[in-house]
């Protein structure tokens, strides 16, 4: 039995573009203790009439004293997300409470090697884990795959490419679903098992699978990396609505 | 209350029905879970409950769906923050499956295929309050949401309505399952908002 989760009052400290629709807001929570990447918050808003509403955000950033940076996909229609993206400014407060979960988290001290499959905004938790691999100074091998629907719609693409290039034993791989780069050697099309079976780990190296995206996205990949010999205990998925955040 | 949010106003409020705090509305049926989908071939299905003696009732395919089946429309409340109002299912009331069984336990564990596990009082299964179903919507229920059978429970934050059920085991002393030890509240009603231990 622990603590209660307090509710916290964030405050905005700076705002990163990742995308036309996406952005990071990098917030200062006092008192933070610490998080475990692949672990989420909650936020809840509150209107002057007293109506108040939470959602769920995947932490993007590793542990980092007070910091705490979420990446926010403006949702078409969604109550939270265009408040996050575009009303909240630099030193509004904002409250949230967490980290929330840990069967979805990556812990430096584990040496499985590691697959993280991404689709869309699914990037989010597994870039954490990226980054807490570095920042844990981890030489476990990772590999990435990366479902995104054209080159614009890549989250933290400058930060992926220099991570593939700097840090040693992490590859990165990319499946474009709508339009492919200038000189992509195939034409746009979903995860498929051909991709997984040659970006991923092979089974019997017993790697930590996580997957997180779309429910559609989530189901094909778990059933293909179970198909491919993998332990279902061993595969681990966050799936996003459609549920209008 | 919490502090305001500058700027925020939040969805045009209708007074529409009533939601648990924290809660929103939502016409899709999202899916939380934490690893791949199981799949069941019904020939090989099946469900028991486990005394705290050891006796086991266990019931297959056929069997099951052979009990006097209830309707219930409930409404389902999601501890990531959805509620879904008035849907239609088809099962066995716990009621049924119960009537039978000489326990003198207090708890009872949920287990389900695929190794997940969600634990509460069983007073909480009796009395009309939970069911297995195996039909959502006139339809047989999709795997995604647990076919081919799941607990049912929709006074409790949806966690505690186990997908892909295999059994139910009935204990003297509570134990914390799947979520409840990986910090989400032993009991979880969604009215009182427990969301989180200590909530």
């Amino acid at each position: 039995m622990s603590a209660r989760l307090v509710w916290r009052v964030a405050r905005l400290t700076a705002i990163r573009d990742e995308t036309a629709t996406a952005r990071t807001l990098v917030l200062t929570v006092p008192d933070w203790p610490g998080h475990l990447a692949g672990q989420h918050v909650d936020v809840r808003l509150t209107a002057e009439d007293g109506y108040s509403t939470q959602r769920s955000y995947s932490i993007a950033s590793a542990a980092d004293g007070e910091t705490v940076e979420l990446t926010v996909q403006q949702v078409p229609d969604g109550e939270v997300s265009p408040y996050l993206g575009e009303v909240l400014s630099i030193g509004d407060p904002v409250e949230l409470r967490g980290p929330v979960g840990g069967y979805f988290a990556w812990r430096p001290e584990s040496t499985a090697p590691v697959l993280l499959i991404a689709g869309g905004s699914g990037i989010v938790p597994l870039m954490a884990m990226i980054r807490a691999r570095r920042a844990a100074g981890s030489r476990v091998p990772f590999r990435l795959i990366y479902s995104v629907r054209t080159p614009h719609d890549i989250y933290y693409a400058d930060e992926l490419r220099m991570r593939a290039r700097d840090d040693a034993g992490l590859d990165v791989a990319y499946a474009f679903t709508r339009a492919v780069p200038d000189g992509w050697p195939s034409p746009p099309r979903r995860l498929g098992v051909a991709e997984v079976n040659t970006h991923g780990w092979p089974a019997d190296f017993e790697p930590e699978c996580f997957i997180c995206g779309p429910t559609g996205f989530v189901e094909t990949v778990a059933d293909i990396l179970v198909a491919l010999g993998h332990d279902p205990q061993r595969v681990r998925t966050e799936r996003f609505g459609p549920s209008g955040a | 209350m919490g502090i305001i949010s500058p700027g925020f106003r939040g969805r045009p409020r209708s007074p529409g029905p009533q939601l648990p705090p924290g809660q929103y509305l939502t016409e899709d049926f999202p899916v939380l879970s934490a690893g791949p989908t199981p799949r069941i071939p019904l020939e090989t299905w099946e469900f028991s409950i486990t005394t705290e003696a050891g006796t086991a009732y266990t019931w297959s395919w056929p069997e099951l769906t052979a009990l006097p089946a209830q309707t219930p429309t409930v409404d389902l409340h999601c501890v990531t923050k959805w509620s879904k109002l008035g849907t239609g299912w088809r099962g066995v009331s716990l009621d049924t499956l119960l009537g039978d069984v000489e326990t003198a336990a207090d708890f009872a564990m949920a287990r389900s295929y695929g190794g997940y596990t969600t634990n509460l009082p069983l007073a909480d299964l009796l009395d009309g309050k939970a069911w297995i179903v195996y039909e959502y919507d006139g339809e047989p229920l999709h795997p995604e949401h647990g076919g081919p059978a799941r607990l049912l429970v929709p006074h409790l934050y949806l966690w505690k309505s186990a997908k892909w059920i295999r059994g139910i085991q009935l204990l003297l002393d509570d134990v914390p399952g799947f979520w409840e030890t990986a910090g989400y509240h032993e009991y979880g009603d969604p009215w009182r908002e427990q969301r989180y231990q200590g909530d």
